[in-house]
C-alpha cells in the first residue's frame, strides 16, 4: 500500500479498529487527523483496563487501588516528560488540552508578568486558541498584541518578526506547525531571537507532536502545549510543559483540591509542582492512556512516521497540483502532512459534503484560524491532514472524489 | 454515469416572487412536502439526489450583495446563509441565499415549503420531510449543513410576524442565540 517498504502499514492499520468501519457503504478514508486522530487498540484497551483493574482517586488514598492508579498516572507523567525531553517530571502539567494549557499560561503567567504597554507577539498562523486567551489577558493588563505576518506561501516571516521584537516584548506565543496550512515555523530561530530580547516563549505544539520529535531543552522554550487527542490519545487530556523556575513563580490558575498544601480560612498554602496547577481530580484514565499513546508512537518511531507522512504529502500534493482547477493554500518549503486546498468555483462546504458520501473525512471551514483565511482572502478551505495510518490508496480515493465533485458542479 | 432526468414539476425558473406565489396558492404545505418527497423517491442514488439539489441551487435567484449583510446572516451554519422575510396579506415571503451551492439547493427546498405561508402554517411544520430525502441530513448532518439553523430562523420570523403583527420590520427579529440551535 505504501512505497515505503519498511513501514509496517498493514499492521499499523490493523491497530486502529475504526479504520475498518464503513461510512455510507464505503470504507472510511480518514483524512481529518489535524482535527483529531483515531485511537489504536492499545489506547482504547488501556482506558478499559484502568477502570477494570486499577482505578481509584489518586494522590490521597492509602489503599491499594489508589496507589495503583497514582503510580500509573505518575508513570504517564514520566512518559510525557521523556516525550518532550523535559528536565524534570514536575515540569509536566496535565491539562484538558492545549486550549486549557494556553489559557493557564496567559492567565497565571500573564497576570503576574504583564504590565500596560508590554507586548505579546503572535503570528497570523495562530489557531484561535492561541489568540483569544492573549487578547483576554491583554485587555486585563493593558498589554499590546503584535502579529507576525506570513508570505504568499504561508511562511512565517522571520525578518518581520525580528522587527517586532523589542525590550517591550514579554511573550512570544506562536504555533510550531500551522493547523490550517501545515507550515513548520522555524521555532529554533524564533526562540533564539526572543531570548536575545529577554522575552518568554510559548509554542503551540498541537500539530507538531504527532509528526516531529520535540526536545524542549534543545529548543530552550519556556512553555510548550499539546493535546492528547491529536496524538492518537484520548480527548480531554493534554500537556503543558513549563520551565520549573517559571512555573514555581506563577500563581495557581484554579483553586481546589489536589493543589493545596494546607488550607485554613486565614491562609492557604499551595502544593508543590506539578500539583499546584492540577486542581481537582484529574482525568486519570485519560492521562494513563495518553502515556500508552506515547508508547505506541515510540514503538513505530518518529523517523518512520515522518518519512511515511512526507511520502503521503508529496504524493497528494503532486496529484492535486496536476489538476489545474485546484488551488493549494499553503506551499511552505517545510510542511507537516497537512494539505489545504480549494476547487475552483466550488465552495469548500460543498466539496466536503460530496466527499463525505464517498466515505472521505476532510475538514472544511476556517479551521479556527480565520486570520489565515483572511490573509489568503478565502472564507474557507478543504483540509486533508494525514496520519501515520493513511495510505497512497487513500490519497487516490481523495483524488477520485475531487474529480467527482468537479463533474457534479461543472 | 448517466445523468438523472430532472423532474422539476414545480420549479418555475421565472424570477420570484411569481414562482413562489404560483405554487403556494395552489398547494397546501403538506402537499408541497409530499411532492418533494415524491421527487426524491425518483432518484436511484445519492449522486442523483445531490445533482438535483445542485440544480435547484443553481436555479435559485441570487440575493443582491447589499442584502448579504451581517444582520440577515443565519448563525450556526458552516457556510454563509442569509435570510430576508416580508409579510403580505398575512403570508410570509422569504428570500435567501448561501455561498455554498448545496446549501442553496436546500434553501430552494425550504422556500418551496415555507415561503408564502401563514405564520401558523410555518410554525406548525417542522422540517421532518428532510429526513425522508436521504441526503444524510439526519440530526448531525442537519447541523453541518445549517438546515436546523435555517428552519429555526424561518420559525423565528414566523413567530415575530404572528406576535408583532404586520408592522414589524424583519430586521427587528431577535437574532437567534447559538445555544438555541443545538
Amino acid at each position: 500500500m505504501s512505497t515505503n517498504g519498511a513501514y509496517p502499514i498493514d499492521r499499523i492499520r490493523a491497530d486502529f479498529p475504526i479504520l475498518s468501519e464503513q461510512v455510507r457503504g464505503k470504507p472510511l478514508v480518514y483524512l481529518d487527523n489535524g482535527a483529531s486522530a483515531q485511537k489504536p487498540s492499545a489506547v482504547i484497551e488501556q482506558i478499559s483496563r484502568t477502570y477494570e483493574t486499577e482505578y481509584a482517586n489518586v494522590h490521597r488514598g492509602v489503599h491499594y487501588m489508589s496507589q495503583m492508579a497514582t503510580d500509573a498516572m505518575e508513570a504517564a507523567r514520566v512518559k510525557a516528560q521523556e516525550f518532550l525531553n523535559a528536565a524534570d517530571e514536575k515540569e509536566v502539567i496535565f491539562v484538558r488540552g492545549a486550549t486549557e494549557g494556553i489559557n493557564l499560561v496567559a492567565s497565571s503567567w500573564g497576570r503576574a508578568n504583564l504590565k500596560p504597554g508590554d507586548e505579546i507577539i503572535l503570528s497570523v498562523l495562530e489557531h484561535h486558541s492561541n489568540i483569544v486567551p492573549w487578547q483576554m489577558i491583554a485587555e486585563q493588563t493593558g498589554a499590546i498584541i503584535k502579529v507576525v505576518p506570513i508570505d504568499d506561501a504561508g511562511e512565517f516571516l522571520v525578518d518581520e518578526y525580528e522587527k517586532l521584537l523589542s525590550p517591550r516584548t514579554k511573550m512570544v506565543a506562536v504555533t510550531h506547525v500551522s493547523n490550517a496550512l501545515g507550515t513548520v515555523v522555524p521555532v529554533k530561530e524564533v526562540i533564539r531571537l526572543a531570548k536575545a530580547q529577554g522575552s518568554a516563549v510559548l509554542l503551540d505544539g498541537c500539530q507538531a507532536v504527532p509528526h516531529i520529535p520535540v526536545d524542549v531543552q534543545a529548543l530552550d522554550v519556556d512553555f510548550y502545549v499539546f493535546s492528547g487527542h491529536k496524538l492518537y490519545g484520548p480527548s480531554g487530556i493534554g500537556v503543558l510543559y513549563g520551565k520549573q523556575a517559571l512555573l514555581e513563580a506563577m500563581p495557581p490558575y484554579q483553586g481546589g483540591g489536589e493543589m493545596i498544601d494546607r488550607v485554613t480560612f486565614e491562609k492557604t498554602t499551595y502544593a508543590e509542582l506539578p500539583f499546584k496547577f492540577e486542581a481537582g481530580t484529574p482525568h486519570i484514565a485519560g492521562i494513563i492512556a495518553l502515556g500508552t499513546a506515547i508508547d505506541y508512537l515510540n514503538g513505530i518511531g518518529f523517523d518512520a512516521i515522518a518519512a511515511h507522512e512526507h511520502d503521503l504529502l508529496t504524493y497528494a500534493t503532486d496529484q492535486l497540483s496536476a489538476m489545474n482547477t485546484i488551488d493549494i493554500v499553503g506551499t511552505a518549503a517545510d510542511k507537516a502532512a497537512i494539505l489545504s486546498f480549494n476547487i475552483k468555483d466550488v465552495h469548500p462546504h460543498d466539496v466536503g459534503t460530496i466527499l463525505d458520501h464517498d466515505g472521505i473525512a476532510v475538514r472544511t471551514g476556517h479551521h479556527c484560524a480565520q486570520p489565515v483565511m483572511d490573509r489568503f482572502d478565502v472564507a474557507a478551505t478543504v483540509r486533508a491532514s494525514f496520519g501515520l495510518y493513511n495510505t497512497r490508496d487513500e490519497v487516490d480515493v481523495l483524488v477520485s472524489g475531487i474529480k467527482r465533485v468537479q463533474e457534479m458542479f461543472a | 454515469m448517466e445523468k438523472p432526468v430532472l423532474r422539476t414539476p414545480s420549479i418555475d425558473r421565472a424570477p420570484k416572487p411569481d414562482y413562489i406565489r404560483h405554487m403556494t396558492d395552489i398547494e397546501t404545505i403538506d402537499q408541497t412536502t409530499q411532492e418533494i418527497i415524491d421527487e426524491f423517491a425518483f432518484f436511484d442514488d445519492w449522486v442523483q439526489r445531490y445533482e438535483y439539489i445542485i440544480e435547484l441551487g443553481k436555479a435559485l435567484p441570487d440575493l443582491s450583495d447589499d442584502k448579504k449583510d451581517e444582520a440577515h446572516k443565519v448563525p450556526g451554519c458552516q457556510s454563509q446563509v442569509w435570510f430576508h422575510a416580508r409579510q403580505e396579506d398575512g403570508r410570509i415571503y422569504f428570500d435567501a441565499d448561501s455561498d455554498a451551492m448545496i446549501v442553496r439547493g436546500l434553501v430552494a427546498l425550504l422556500l418551496r415549503v415555507y415561503s408564502g405561508r401563514t405564520p401558523d402554517e410555518i410554525i406548525g411544520t417542522p422540517p421532518a420531510f428532510f429526513e425522508v430525502l436521504e441526503l444524510g441530513s439526519h440530526l448531525s448532518g442537519s447541523r453541518a449543513n445549517g438546515l436546523h439553523a435555517m428552519v429555526t430562523r424561518i420559525h423565528a420570523y414566523a413567530k415575530a410576524f404572528r406576535d408583532e403583527g404586520s408592522d414589524i420590520s424583519p430586521d427587528n427579529v431577535v437574532p437567534i442565540k447559538p445555544g438555541a440551535l443545538n
